[in-house]
């Protein structure tokens, strides 16, 4: 056994070293399989001011449930064209980061449940030591009452974790913000 | 999988969100207890990287950004294992990593410090683990800098490290530090750390063996993350 290694803040300077930070924000190519959808949204701090210095990592299933990584016992399956991972920044726009994705299918929680559609989020910012593990949900999605992550949590605070259908017109947008501190902190796990 | 597999992060090294000397985590630190997350398919995956992501030269920083010259600065090798927490080896994983020039200064628009910038220096890197999860890089010893967190305010010269493991629950974003140095016990975010040992755990050791003749110093810098204790479905 060995002990951890600990966790320092990404701090302000990483766009220059990160491979496509903002490049990766795209993560569906004209091949990729699925529901093309947005997804918004800002990071928040205490005073409800956005973080214009965050980077949001993102990990996904494809459209079928599947993770394009030998863990995944079906991982033969998965799309080719969808790699599952993303990250973007505050910082081009101070405000509002911008994911292009896929909806991703269900996955499964053992041999009988399954998991409502859902995408991992790790949040990284300057001011933060260690980075904060969430989940994006899907508003409207009829899985999310059954979902045995959503269902441990609070219903005052599981809305946290859904992101909401914005009315935009091109492309199914979902709205999701992350609110670091206060009245509407988003629900972070400790994996 | 089982429903009682609770945190494998250790939280007797890592810092918590909440650290006052710091102060730009008062209002970005969570208040509300972390909500335990049984290890699925979401946590135990994650990207794989392969060749194509990396060229042999972007682990060189002195040659990676050659403009007109060599960079200026001590030259130095670190170099290091990848391993999670049983002490297994993580091979073919990236990490990148970034850091000042040898006058304390990043080539980040935002970064204002009154330092000249190299011209022939990003300091920025990436490389892949070998099969025995070893990884060097080739760089100069970075500056320390000023930062407005309070009065004085200096960071110990550090160089920033991003790591995947072979699972998303593997990922560690930290930083590297150099033994002996003064301004280590006046940084709020070294000192965030909780323990002495997991702050020494960020300290590189010069290694004389690894030390190249009139060219370069060494530093060993071995990294541990967080490693799947129970893999799913077995
Ligand atoms: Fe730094």
């Amino acid at each position: 056994m060995s002990r951890q290694s600990p966790s320092q803040t990404v701090g302000p300077f990483f766009h220059p070293a990160l491979i496509d930070v903002q490049a990766q924000n795209d993560l569906v190519t004209p091949q990729t399989q699925g529901e093309r959808i947005i997804i918004t949204g800002r990071v928040l701090d205490g005073d409800g001011v956005a973080v214009p210095d965050a980077m949001i990592e993102v990990w996904q299933a494809d459209y079928q449930g599947i993770y394009p990584h030998p863990n995944d016992p079906r991982h033969t399956e998965a799309d080719p064209h969808f790699r599952g991972f993303g990250r973007v920044d505050t910082w081009q726009t101070g405000d509002t980061f911008t994911l292009r994705t896929i909806r991703p299918g269900p996955v499964p929680w053992d041999d009988t449940i399954m998991q409502a559609p859902h995408i991992n989020v790790r949040v990284f910012a300057r001011g933060m030591l260690i980075h904060a593990v969430t989940r994006i949900y899907f508003a409207g999605e009829p899985a999310n009452a059954a979902d045995p992550v959503l269902s441990r949590i609070d219903s005052a605070r599981r809305e946290t974790l859904i992101a909401q259908q914005e009315d935009t017109g091109d492309l199914p947008t979902y709205r999701f913000d992350i609110h670091l501190q206060g009245d509407s902190e988003t629900v972070f796990f400790n994996p | 999988m089982t429903d009682a597999t609770s945190s494998a992060l250790d939280w007797s090294v890592h810092p918590p969100y909440l650290h006052e000397p710091y102060r730009s985590t008062v209002k970005r630190s969570p208040q509300q207890p972390l909500v335990p997350l049984p290890r699925t398919l979401s946590e135990l995956t994650g990207p794989v990287y392969g060749e194509d992501t990396v060229r042999p030269e972007d682990s060189d920083l002195t040659r990676n950004a050659v403009v007109n010259g060599e960079p200026i600065g001590e030259r130095i090798i670190v170099t290091g294992r990848l391993l999670d927490d049983s002490g297994h080896p993580i091979p073919n994983a990236l990490i990148e990593v970034w850091q000042a020039n040898a006058a304390g200064r990043y080539i980040h628009k935002k970064d204002q410090h009154d330092a000249p910038l190299d011209p022939n220096f990003t300091g920025a890197g990436r490389t892949l683990t070998n099969d025995q999860g070893e990884y060097t890089f080739t760089t100069i010893r970075p500056g320390a800098y000023p930062w407005r967190n309070h009065e004085n305010a200096w960071r110990p010269p550090h160089i920033h490290f991003s790591v995947f493991g072979t699972t998303f629950l593997e990922r560690l974003v930290t930083q590297m530090y150099f033994p002996g140095d003064p301004l280590l016990a006046y940084d709020p975010i070294y000192n965030g750390i909780p323990s002495e040992e997991g702050r020494q755990r960020l300290i590189a050791a010069f290694d004389l063996d690894l030390t190249q003749p009139e060219w370069a110093l060494g530093y060993r810098f071995d990294i541990v993350v967080c490693g799947p204790q129970q893999t799913p479905f077995e």
